[in-house]
């Protein structure tokens, strides 16, 4: 039941916040923001009455009973469709980012002048929503839903909040995520139609679909259609050509829960269903697939080097860090897939952080042009300061949550293939490059004289201080998420290594 | 007090964490305050733990928390104390404190006083949690720390683009080692299942016999950190550039401590750089040809910091030089006295740019000796230092790495034979050491004056370049305690001639520069200005053309490949999904154009079609 609140909350919260634009236009942000709070701690306050013990159990992958939280209601009990929500360490610590960072959205865009105030929140809150949605189902109709629902509100804050390029742009992040969605879509179906003649019931539950034997060319094809979906999202080279126009026109808010959210949804679908369910055809594939992650390492690290709008290159360094997950999913051990969740955790702040600086330097110079800045440190140290620290955190400085990430997946691909690990870690490199590039075209150089602008003020300093401290509490003592996080990969090796014997044994 | 010892990096962090959290609010006096006192109390404490542990002699380790554990990953923030971590700590805040207590002056009129001894505090500590650490992750994040706070460093006076630069292709050059290092870290981890340095160290000596592969890649892999962050061949050209930042920065960080970490890797790592002979003969190489070549560079540079910074260089070569022959303990000596002496040499530098209207060209200065007597007896003693003029300490630490390298007798490849030229080439960089050195002596403190200086230091700027003067004449008579650490050498038995020569050429290469910058009596300019030396002197000059090197082969072909693609050439792939569409579109939808004449035709013409097809089929 808690999970459905969660839901439910969110979903409602977003009708009345929608609602509550009649009393005034600043209305809608307070109960937005009331809203997602209230969800935190309901989800905290659960969490602070269950035995630390049962966090390190490992749930069962057949066995839902035995996961932290499960809720189930039947939906279309003739195809075996069901509401069916679960909760492990995983969907938690995603959920809590989820929630964190959706504060730190609304109140990201506390100041900007959006017209529609009510429908700009309510259409944060139900994208929060659908990704909660999605880090919870487990059943895959329901999942392929919620993956759709995160779409819809998400197109519209880009298409109507957006800027100069919001239409073309909105249009292509819907058509891309769209039509990887279709692929995914008709995978599940076959999926389904598979289990139903292996075993004569239909059924979209993932504890039922685990275990369905799929022969190995299908499986291939099936497993290409989940990849593509979650690729696109992730975004993995060479899908990613939708983000940075994304990135670049949605409002502050948008970008924040595009970057800081939406994307790790690719990054848990290729956890949570591209290998386990199958296996095989995952392992044949991870060369490529990890191929494509040094491709997006490199080719993002580069392209963000170039850009010269800001945003843009955040967005690029979207693309570099998210091969990094790529590359950590593929190589599947206990050390790359720890990297590979940290990393969506702390790319989750980091870049959410660098969104908001650029949503505020947007508001404040009314460009993203870095030609046209520079020296702002002079006249920002605050918010120079605070790019500085995450600048820092995007190269991969220890001490903060990204190094952590990164650091754990190249150790764990070192194990499986060396001179990839080799090539991948070219992208520590080249992150220098464009985070160092960033600072020295907004914030060094000489100052503008006629140029007065305002720092940072005591709302935004809060937000960006909750950020620092997640980040550097994740680069100094990660051990509660890698501890949260572990009892789900070991429950995911044994799906693999099973599922792999059956295949093998047919 | 061993138990205390996490306070020792833990000081000048929380003085940091302070002084930017308040963001220049606080008062001139409490930050200087603050800054150098933090480091000075760690010193303090470092002094009180050596005390401790000369009688202890036993290494110390102290776990505060596990980092992180994956699986049988599990570094933790731990330190490891023995004799080497000691000599280390006590140069790091004994030489920082001076250079702190320094700065409180240096920078008493720059606006930014406070982010300066944040980024001061915040180097020393992660300088301070490199050598203290146990594993080599820790190592790694005080290692990117101290990268970090150099650049920032650097980069200090940020108005000026050129800083910027210099800044980045600081850190950006050194990333490059940090990788290389990374990868070992990755490789050794894989193989030997630990990070922490000694049973490490242990599990590689059980694992591997001399010679094999893997040690060798993985000394292999970390000497590449170490040559990025002691400017070494190939990864030394960032250093020079890096003296845009505050002459204080320069010598704490340029000169006395993170440039040295290079050299601290490879000692805490020595028993695996014995598992491969051959890497440690290319430490030797390194060293030998990086040392030649920043000296030729040195001789020809104008700007009083770059002299020194190509010295750094050279000196650090040799201390490279002595790690590749097995002079463990030779090697962290001429680390700790070339601390002194270039520590003295970039306060007395800063001291004379201070005071002559920050002023870098030496040919600008002249006849300072008896204008700024302070700053020309700091110089003068570190230069007879640095040039290893004998009793002072210098010649100490240089004369056991020439001498180590005389004697090297390995065992295979070129290892049997090359110690006599490893020596002779370290000569000749003593000699070049001894010209270099003198001639900056000459030409800044004797003959006319050419700017007057319009101040003198304070006590603040002599007390430390006073202490340093002594330190860097008695630094030679210290005996450090390292024979617990190190695999003991044998004792120097060379002849006589070999000692005298050692010996007696800096004190030729003095001469020389007497003559030819003093005097000018040696008839060089016959040949500087010819159309060789022309050439040769531009070519020195410019480091050897490294820099336009790695500019024609890195630089330009990443920024032009990265300018090419900025507008995401692959999207013309998906523009193209786009028009292939509209234009399909577009023709289907001239087949709906409204004309009855057109619609009448197509029936037909599909009715014939379906008419035949029915025919053919049946």
């Amino acid at each position: 039941m808690l999970l459905l609140n969660l839901i439910l909350i969110l979903l409602v919260g977003g009708a009345i916040a929608w609602w509550s634009e009649r009393l005034g236009t600043h209305w809608p942000r307070l109960v937005a923001v009331f809203v997602v709070l209230v969800d935190l701690l309901y989800l905290l306050n659960y969490l602070a009455g269950i035995p630390i013990e049962q966090l390190s159990v490992v749930p069962a992958a057949s066995d839902p009973s035995s996961w932290l939280l499960a809720y189930q209601l039947d939906w279309i009990p003739r195809f075996g469709i069901s509401f069916h929500l679960a909760m492990d360490g995983l969907s938690l610590v995603l959920v809590l980012l989820t929630l964190v960072l959706g504060v730190i959205s609304i109140i990201s865009s506390w100041n900007e002048k959006n017209d529609r105030q009510g429908f700009f929140q309510a259409n944060i809150l139900w994208t929060l929503a659908g990704v909660i949605g999605v880090f919870l189902a487990m059943d895959l109709f329901l999942f392929f839903l919620f993956w759709e629902v995160m779409l819809v509100p998400m197109y519209l804050l880009i298409a109507i909040w957006g800027h100069e390029g919001k239409a073309y742009a909105s249009m292509k992040f819907f058509i891309f995520t769209q039509f990887s969605g279709l692929l995914m879509l008709l995978a599940i179906l076959a999926l389904a139609i598979l289990h139903h003649s292996a075993t004569g019931v239909y059924s979209f539950s993932y504890f039922d679909l685990l275990s369905t034997p799929v022969e190995n060319g299908m499986a291939h094809w099936l497993m290409l259609g989940f990849f593509i979906a979650f690729v696109v999202k992730l975004p993995g080279f060479p899908f990613h050509t939708w983000l940075p126009d994304a990135h670049t026109q949605a409002p502050t808010a948008g970008s924040v829960i595009l970057a800081g959210i939406l994307l790790k949804t690719g990054a848990y679908g290729l956890i949570r269903f591209t290998v386990p369910l199958f296996p095989e055809a995952a392992l044949d594939f991870a060369p490529i697939a990890m191929f494509l992650g040094i491709a997006g390492v490199i080719y993002g690290a580069v392209l963000a080097f170039s850009q010269t709008d800001f945003k843009r290159l955040v967005a690029y360094s979207s693309v570099s860090h998210m091969g990094f997950v790529l590359l950590g999913v593929f190589a599947w051990n206990s050390l790359a897939l720890q990297g590979a969740v940290m990393q969506m955790v702390a790319h989750g702040f980091s870049t959410a952080a660098l969104f908001m600086i650029a949503g505020a330097l947007q508001q404040r110079l009314h460009t993203r042009d870095m030609r046209e800045m520079g020296g702002l440190w002079h006249h920002m140290p605050r918010m120079g300061a605070v790019a500085l620290f995450f600048a820092l955190a995007s190269l991969g400085m220890p001490g903060v949550g990204n190094f952590v990430a990164e650091f754990l997946v190249l150790l764990g691909l070192f194990a499986v293939n060396p001179w990839m690990t080799a090539a991948a870690a070219l992208g520590l490199i080249t992150a220098a490059v464009y985070s160092l590039i960033m600072m020295q075209r907004a914030f060094y150089g000489k100052p503008k004289a006629d140029l007065v602008v305002a720092d940072f003020g005591w709302l935004e300093m809060n937000a960006m201080a909750i950020m620092i401290i997640a980040l550097i509490w994740l680069g100094l003592y990660p051990q509660p998420v890698l501890d949260m996080v572990q009892p789900v990969l070991d429950s995911l090796f044994s799906v693999v290594s099973s599922n792999s014997i059956t295949v093998g044994a047919q | 007090m061993l138990q205390n010892i996490w306070l020792i990096p833990l000081l000048p962090f929380v003085s940091s964490v302070l002084l930017i959290l308040t963001a220049g609010r606080l008062p001139r006096r409490l930050i200087a305050i603050m800054g150098a006192g933090s480091v000075g109390l760690s010193a303090l404490i470092v002094l009180a733990v050596g005390m401790q542990f000369m009688e202890l002699q036993t290494p110390y380790s102290l776990t505060l928390w596990v980092w992180m554990q994956v699986g049988n990953f599990a570094p933790g923030f731990s330190f490891y104390i023995d004799q080497l971590t000691v000599v280390m700590l006590s140069v790091i805040t004994g030489v920082g404190f001076l250079i702190h207590l320094y700065s409180t002056e240096f920078m008493q009129d720059d606006s930014d006083y406070s982010r300066y001894f944040a980024y001061m505090n915040m180097f020393v500590a992660a300088m301070l949690i490199l050598v203290m650490a146990d594993n080599l992750l820790l190592l790694y994040l005080g290692w990117e720390g101290v990268g970090v706070c150099s650049y920032l460093l650097v980069g200090f006076w940020y108005k000026d683009p050129v800083n910027g630069a210099a800044s980045r292709k600081a850190f950006v050059v050194t990333r490059v080692g940090d990788t290389a290092m990374a990868l070992g870290l990755f490789l050794l981890f894989t193989e030997l299942g630990t990070l922490q340095i000694q049973p490490m160290l242990e599990a590689a000596n059980s694992r591997w016999v001399t010679g094999d592969t893997i040690p060798a890649i993985a000394a292999l892999l970390l000497l590449g950190g170490a040559v990025g962050k002691s400017a070494q061949l190939p990864l030394h050209t960032w250093l020079p550039d890096a003296m845009a930042g505050p002459t204080p920065v320069s010598a704490l960080i340029h000169a006395a401590t993170m440039v040295t970490a290079g050299v601290y890797l490879i000692a805490r790592t020595h028993g695996l750089f014995l598992l491969a002979p051959d890497v440690l003969m290319l430490v030797a190489l390194v060293g030998l040809f990086t040392l030649l070549l920043a000296a030729f560079t040195a001789l020809n540079q104008t700007d009083i910091k770059r002299i020194l910074a190509y010295s750094t260089i050279s000196q650090i070569g040799y201390m490279f030089l002595a790690l590749g022959v097995g002079a463990w303990s030779a090697g962290i000596f001429h680390l700790m006295t070339h601390a002194f002496f270039k520590a003295l040499l970039f306060l007395g530098a800063g001291a004379v740019v201070h005071c002559l209207h920050h002023e870098q060209n030496i040919f600008k200065m002249g006849g300072l000796r008896s204008k700024l007597p302070i700053v020309f007896w700091s110089f003068l003693i570190g230069s007879a230092a640095l040039a290893a003029l004998p009793f002072t300490s210098g010649f100490f630490s240089k004369d056991q790495i020439l001498l180590s390298a005389f004697e090297l007798h390995g065992t295979t490849g070129i290892s049997l034979w090359i110690g006599p030229w490893l020596w002779a080439g370290g000569l000749v960089g003593a000699i070049l050491t001894a010209i270099y050195s003198f001639r900056l002596v000459f030409i800044v403190f004797y003959g006319e004056a050419k700017t007057e200086p319009d101040r003198q230091p304070g006590w603040r700027m002599a007390a430390p370049l006073s202490l340093l003067c002594i330190l860097s004449l008695i630094g030679g008579y210290f005996v450090l305690p390292l024979a617990s650490v190190f695999p003991t050498v044998a004792q120097h038995q060379v002849s006589h001639l070999v000692e005298g020569i050692s010996i007696s050429i800096p004190l030729i290469g003095v001469l020389i520069a007497w003559l030819v910058y003093y005097k000018h009596s040696l008839p060089v300019e016959g040949f500087t200005e010819s159309s060789l030396g022309k050439a040769l002197r531009n070519f020195w000059y410019s480091g050897w053309a490294m820099d336009k090197l790695y500019d024609t082969i890195i630089v330009k072909p990443y920024t032009g490949t990265a300018n090419a693609m900025r507008g995401e050439w692959l999207d013309r792939i998906y523009h193209g999904i786009v028009s292939l569409c509209q234009g399909s579109h577009a023709l289907l939808s001239r087949t709906q154009g409204g004309k009855m004449r057109w619609y009448a035709t197509s029936m037909v013409f599909g009715l014939i079609i379906l008419v035949t097809l029915l025919g053919w089929v049946s």
